[in-house]
This record gives C-alpha cells, structure tokens and sequence, in this order.
C-alpha cells in the first residue's frame, strides 16, 4: 500500500469530519502508518455537501491533496452524486443504504452499503451513524486496522459516550465482515 | 534551558498546523498572545484562549490587529515571551509594529497563516504571497528573521524555533505558515519538556545605573531588562543612541541602523536553515520553502527517474536568505526552479544570489491551492533544455 | 542652547521635581506658553505625594508633542507608536499587574488614531490611567483640524475653519466605561495635581483630560493671543461643576470649559474580573499568572 486517497462525504451535522479525523489518527497514532487530512473550509463546510479528505500511506506524504480518492464514504444523496465521480477506476465506495440510492452507480466500483441510520438508531441514538459507517469501513477496506480504528474512536469521541460509540462501531464492523463472508460465498448481497 | 513541562503536551497527537503552532507556542514559554480573529490562523488563537487559563498565561482578543501587534510589545517588556497571530489583511495592519519591534529590540514572534490575496483574496486557501512582506513590509531599513513550515509537525517544532531566535536576537520573527499546513491534520510529536530546548531571555544584571539599554554586546545583541526592576528605562521608536535617548543626528541614525541590519549579517550563519537532498552534482536544483517543498517532491522523483540530475533545496528559514550557499550553488548547476503560490518573490532573491551563473525558472501560481507536481516536473524538464 | 541655563546657583535648592525627570535631557522641546510641562509637574507631584513604589510605575506615551512626555520622566517609560500607547499599555498590564501603568498622550493620538483602542480599553476597564491632553489641534505636525477642535476654529488642514462636531471626551469616556472621568484646563494646577493623585489611587480605567493652549499653531493661527492669554481665558471661563452630567459637557470654540470630577465609580477590572471568572469556571484548573496573584494577594 503505498498511498490511499479517502474521502468522506455527507451533510453538515453528520459527523463527517469527525470520521475523517477518526481514520487520519488511526493510522497515523496506532497503526503507525502516516496520514495527511485536509478539512474543507468555507462555504461548503457549512452548507449541505461537506467532505473531508484523508491520505495514508507507508512513506512519508508529499503532496497533500487528494487526486482521485481511492476510497469513499458516503452518507448523503448530495454527496454522492457530487463526489463519486471523482472515484479512481476500481474504487471502493461505502454507502449509507438509507441515505443514498446508487442511481447510475458506476461498474468499475465495488460498491458496499449498510443500513447504519437504522443500527444508530436501535442503539438509541441516531447521532452514531457516522461511527457505524467507520467500524463496517474498518471492516470492507484494508487501509488502517481495526484494533486501530478501535482505539481511535476511543480516543476521539466525547468523553462519556465512548461505550456507546464502540457499540456502533462493533456493530458496524460485524456486518461488515458478515456481508464480505457473504460475498466470498457468492451470494448475491446489494 | 528546557520547557516548562506545565505546558507540554508531551506525545503523539493527530492535530493541524494552526493547533501545532499553539502549542509550540505554549511549549516555548510563550504566555501572553493578543491576537484578532481571521481566518485561516483563527485556530491557533482558539487553541490559545483555551489552554492559556491552565498554563498561566494570558490571552486577549485585541479590538484589531493594530492593538494585537502592540499589545504584545507591552508584555513583551512587562516580562513575557508573546507572539500575535494573523493573516494577510492583518498582517498588512500589523507592518508597523513589526517596525518598533524591530527599532526597539523587542523580541515577540508574528505569525502569519498565509492565504491567497491581495486584499481579502480567498481566506480559506492557501498562498505565499506574504513573503516580500515580511522582510519589507515596514518602512525604513531593519532585519527580522521568517521561517516556512511544511506540515503540522514543523508548526510545532519552528514555533518554538522561533522564540528562541526571537530572544537570542531580539528581532521580531515571522513564522510564515500558510492556509495547507495550518489547516491539514497530522501527527505531530510533542517530546518530552526536558528534550525541548528553549532560548532565555538575555537579562542584564549588571549594576543599575551602568545600564545602558541598547549597548551591544559582542554579538551586536543589547540586554534586556524588565519593567519594575527599577532600571527606569526609557525605550522609544524613534532613532536612540546607546542610553535609548531620541537622538535625530545622522551619526546615531547611521550606526543603530546599520547595527539592527549588522547584527543578522554578522549571525546569519547561525540563524539559517536549509534542507538539501542530493544538490551536489545536480544540474539543476528545485528551490523551496513551505508547503512547495513537499508537492515538488513527487516532481523531482519523476525527473530522477528519468535520468535527470535534480538536487531539492529546502528553506526552513526563508529570511536571512542563504545567500552564500545559493552563489555557491549556482557555479555548479545549470539551472534553479523556484515553485511559489505568488508570481515571484524569493525567485527573485535566487536570481539575485545566482548573479547570472545559473538560470532562474519561476514556477508561479496565484494561490487558492498548491501547485500540480506535474507543473513542478515540466519547469524541471524545461530549464534544461534553454 | 548655553550650558549656563542650567548652572544651578549657590544656595538655591534643586527643583524638587527634578529627581523625577531625566535632567540629562533637558530642555525639553516644548514651546514657551505650551502647559505640557505645567502638567507634568503636576503629575509627578501627584506621583510623589501618591505613595506609590517608582520602581513599579510605567509612563506610556504616543506620539506627539504630549508623546514627548514619556521621555522627559525618570521612570520605566516608553515612546510608542502614533495612537497606540493604550493597547502597548494594555499588554504591559496584563503581563505584570503589580505595575501602575500611566498612558500620558494628546488628543489627536489617543481620540482619532487611537480612538478605536481607548474605546475598548475603557470597556475593559483595563487599570490604567489615561492623562489626554486636548490642545484641540495637531500640534507637532503644524496644526492641523484633530477630532477635538471645535466648530469655526481654523487649523492648518481646515483653513476657512472646522464644521466638523468635535468630541466630547467625557461623555465618551464615561459612555464606554471608565471609572474616573475628570476634566481640568492646565490653569487649575492644583486641581489637576489631586485629580491625578486621586486617578492613580483608582482601579481600573481613569481618565483626565487636561485643556492645554498651543499658542504656537492654535492660538496665534486662531488670533486668541499668547499662552498667557489662554491661561486667562482659562480661568475666566471654567466652570466647576464636580458631578456635572458629561453629556453637558462639550466644549466650543472659545466658549465656556466646564471643568470637575465628573464621574467616580466601581468597576471590576479587565485583570480581576479575569482572575474571578477563571477562578469560578475552572476551579483547581486554572492557573494564573504568578504576576497575576501577586497582585491580587497585594490587594486583599
């Protein structure tokens, strides 16, 4: 893995930034890895498409932007079809299933969705989504550790949710890994 | 002499540049910072407001970057090490109290998260329009000293760099960030209090009334004395002779003038800093500083692959410039590349330094992001060819 | 100038302010019939009378004739820029409290350039004493229209006279904040002198303004005589009207100077309503300045 370009998407509110934050000190603080994460400013950051932007790599980053992201985290409409285009050929693309109906979605991709609204919510508090989306992210894509984006969580939510937010992310990451079974088994999953 | 381990984050943390630079900040002694909101350098005074009730120090919002760059001159003499924060629009408010620091030895750290202008320009993206401005941008002859971080790490390290050169030289020193660096989040390294080395402020301590203000010593740095220690000081920013009197003859004016530039020339080896990464038997050499020192990187891989002879010199510290070590340089090479977010600041220094032996090719960019590497790359391709 | 000026003869006394001034930098550059000098004697008798440790007092100064006064006074004293000596003064207190820190500066430098940071200064009730002295004019430039001259007074950038409304210092002083808020002219020598005294007793922001003549450049250009015809004019129409409501207080060209204490009040100040609020929020956390609690121990 010599370099991977992720970005995050979603609305204002959706802890966006705070996920992108969550995977840049996984790798770069527990697994040893470097990350580069660059917040977008301005009007968008307030508006209603927000994103953050996330390189890890082995070696040392150079140029800190991402080009064509490699990896991208999805969780609402107006996210996806501003930013998917810029996915690299082959790229992997999470989505929230609720959130984002994947009309026109590209065949190049390999395409990942987890019903994590409705998982938040079962745990009692919508505001986990995002954590949700990071433990099934963990999961799908080989990028940073799970041990890592374990501890990072810890380590990044507010003092005194921590329990719940590794609920979350739990339950994100095992249907995660239940939906890779299932696709190593051939069986049909989106 | 170490950090005070009060204010000393010791560890890893995944922070930005604007929050690194804070905390260099604090781990350098630095207790008082007046400073104005703007953005992009908001940050780094958001982080301060926060942390400065626990670390003993003091923060204030000034009412504008005029009173901010004053304010931390008063503390500065009260006893404190104090920086002010800003960007371009206050940085341009801030020139002539860069000048009193200047004129009046006063040693105090400006930071300047540069973004793209002039005027309000693009607040949120960066550029590096401001490094002219930091040398000249008061009036009237004098040296400061400006250094140029590449990532968040270095926000740390430089700070505090700049603090003690501030106190070792009694100069104002400009830590001349911009909207990348102090916005993108990385891991950054805070060691241990006792491995952070931190310059003392140089305190007279002779008998009172032998105190003469502004009598050099031997390194053409004078010693410095606090408010209320009875010394009875006088400090103007109007031309002084040694006792810190006003004194309007072109004599005085000639020789505190020329000891305020003298005193960077006579120590700029010991003040400059540079990074250089294969420049002996180059044919030509990528010169940076900031954040063009790292999207150059991945041009000058490219031109190594293909055979080309490419050395990287980095500037950490932009002013003093290095200019014995570009002149030597530019006997051996045939060609320099300047990348910069402006249309040609320190390329014009290179030129300056080069006399004519080696080319200068300006790679410009207006700001609002950072330069393409493959911008970088065809500048390298095409210096050698004319 | 000849060195004998200064000879002092057999038998006379030293001036008893001169252990307070830099004698070495003498003469002073103001004019014959200028009230700078008159005021500073006042404010070093004040000083002297006032108990305070010297060693622990700073002068802050702009620029301007008044801006000199820094320079002349044997004390820790700084010369700053054009109409920033409250924010350098600013940060000097709050590096240190246990300093008194005085800002002695005129009217175009405190009120137009330096309008903005009096203003927050007085809201901040930063303690600090302000001594403005309001000649009306720029004085050291040549005379040109400042926020303070009055309506029809000629100045050298208003030559056919001002039609801008001039300041009225107390009333915004007070608007803004200040605990102590008087006005005298440089005739009331006296009542400057325990007006001072009482300011530097003061915490918080104080401010005096001292009405001073410029004969040089306001009042031979304005055809109202010398400094001694101002000095007469002063005492002929100032009116004491301690307690006097500041908005009454304004002041024309020639007209009638209303002179007093107008306002003295308590405030918490800009460094103990910080050291409080910190102390309550952040209980154990907070860790002041030792500066800072030494001030306070001072106090209690």
């Amino acid at each position: 893995m010599q370099r991977t370009e992720i970005k995050i998407g979603g609305f204002g509110g959706q802890g966006v930034i705070l996920s992108g934050y969550i995977i840049g000190r996984a790798a770069s603080i527990f697994d040893g890895k470097y990350a580069t994460m660059i917040q977008a400013f301005g009007p968008e950051a307030r508006g209603s498409a927000c994103s953050a932007q996330i390189i890890v790599s082995r070696d040392e980053i150079t140029y800190p932007y991402i080009t064509t992201p490699d990896l991208m985290v999805i969780m609402s409409q107006e996210a996806y079809s501003k930013f998917t285009p810029e996915l690299a050929v082959g790229g992997t693309l999470i989505t929230e299933n609720e959130l984002v109906v994947t009309h026109n979605l590209r065949k190049d991709l390999r395409h990942y969705s987890i019903p994590a609204t409705r998982f938040a919510e079962e745990l009692g508090k919508k505001m986990v989504l995002n954590i949700v989306m990071m433990g099934f992210t963990a999961a799908i894509a080989d990028v940073v550790s799970v041990e890592a984006m374990r501890s990072a969580v810890k380590a990044s939510v507010p003092k005194g949710t921590e329990d719940l937010n590794i609920k979350a992310f739990e339950k994100g990451y095992e249907y995660g890994v239940e939906l890779l079974e299932k696709v190593a088994a051939g069986i049909q999953v989106s | 002499m170490h950090a005070d381990p009060i204010g000393v984050l010791t560890g890893p943390h995944f922070i930005d540049g604007d929050h690194a630079c804070s905390e260099g900040a604090i781990a350098a002694g630095c207790r008082f910072v007046a400073g104005y909101p703007i953005t992009p350098s908001t940050e780094v005074v958001e982080r301060i407001a926060e942390r400065f009730p626990r670390v003993g120090g003091v923060f204030i919002q000034m009412e504008d970057e005029i009173a901010s760059s004053i304010a931390i001159q008063g503390a500065v003499w009260g006893g404190k090490k104090a920086m002010t924060v800003t960007s371009g629009p206050g940085f341009s408010l801030m020139m002539e109290h860069i000048g009193y620091a200047a004129m009046t030895e006063t040693p105090c750290v400006f930071v300047d998260v540069q973004r793209a202008g002039p005027s309000t320009g693009l607040p949120t993206m960066p550029a590096q329009g401001d490094m002219m401005q930091a040398r000249w941008g008061s009036h009237g002859d004098y040296g400061i000293i400006a250094l140029s971080p590449n990532s968040p790490q270095e926000c740390f390290d430089l700070t505090i760099k700049a603090f003690n050169l501030a106190e070792q030289y009694r100069v104002p020193v400009m830590m001349m960030m911009d909207e990348c660096v102090g916005h993108m989040i990385e891991r950054v390294i805070i060691p241990a209090a006792e491995d952070i080395k931190i310059v003392p402020r140089r305190f007279y301590e002779g008998p009172k009334e032998e105190y003469r203000p502004y009598e050099p010593e031997r390194d053409l740095v004078p010693l410095m004395v606090k408010v209320g220690k009875g010394y009875r000081m006088h400090i103007t920013g109007l031309t002084h002779d040694e006792q810190g009197y006003p004194n309007m003859s072109v004599n005085t004016q000639g020789k505190l003038v020329r000891r305020l530039v003298d005193k960077l020339k006579v120590n700029a080896e010991r003040i400059i800093e540079f990074k250089e990464d294969k420049v002996e038997g180059a044919d030509v050499v990528v010169l940076t500083y900031g954040i063009s020192s790292r999207t150059a990187i991945p041009a000058i891989e490219q031109a190594r692959k293909e055979g080309l002879k490419v050395g990287h010199l980095r500037l950490v510290t932009v002013w003093p410039f290095p200019e014995r070590r570009i002149a030597e340089l530019a006997g051996c090479i045939k060609s320099f590349v300047v990348p910069e977010l402006n249309f040609g600041q320190i390329a014009l220094e290179v030129e300056r330094c080069a006399g004519g032996k080696a080319s200068v090719h300006l790679v410009p960019h207006a700001g609002g992001t950072v330069h393409q590497p493959k911008e970088i790359y065809s500048a390298i391709r095409k210096s050698l060819k004319g | 100038m000849s060195e004998e000026l200064f000879e002092v003869e057999e038998g006379i006394p030293p001036n008893p302010v001169e252990e307070f001034l830099r004698m070495d930098r003498m003469p002073h550059i103001w004019c014959p019939g200028c009230g700078i000098g008159t005021t500073v004697n006042c404010f070093v008798r004040a000083l002297d009378s006032s108990g305070l440790d010297l060693d622990k007092v700073a002068v802050v100064s702009g620029i301007g004739c008044t801006g000199r006064v820094a320079g002349y006074l044997r004390l820790d004293s700084f010369h700053t820029t054009h109409g920033r000596a409250i924010p350098f003064a600013t940060g000097l207190k709050l590096a240190n409290p246990e300093l008194k820190v005085i800002v002695y500066s005129g009217d175009g430098d405190l009120t137009a350039i330096g309008g903005n940071h009096f203003i927050h200064a007085a809201r901040r009730n930063v303690d600090m004493t302000v001594i403005l002295l309001n000649n009306g004019i720029y004085g050291m430039t040549g005379g040109q229209v400042a926020p303070t001259t009055p309506i029809s007074a000629i100045a050298s950038t208003a030559p056919y006279g001002n039609f801008e409304e001039n300041f009225n210092l107390p009333y915004m002083a007070e608007s803004c904040g200040a605990v102590y808020v008087a006005r005298w002219t440089s005739f009331h020598v006296r009542h400057v002198t325990k007006s001072i005294k009482e300011a530097l007793a003061k915490k918080g922001f104080s401010f005096i303004e001292i009405v001073n003549p410029c004969p040089t450049l306001y009042s031979r250009r304005n055809k109202i005589g010398d400094g001694l015809d101002q000095m007469i004019y002063y005492r002929d129409n100032s009116e004491i009207r301690n307690g006097a409501d500041t908005k009454t207080v304004g002041m024309d060209f020639q007209g009638k100077i209303v002179v007093g204490k107008f306002v003295d009040r308590e405030r918490p100040t800009y460094d103990s309503a910080m050291m409080k609020y910190y102390q309550k929020k952040l209980g154990e956390d907070f860790v002041p300045s030792e500066e800072m609690r030494n001030s306070i121990h001072a106090e209690n």
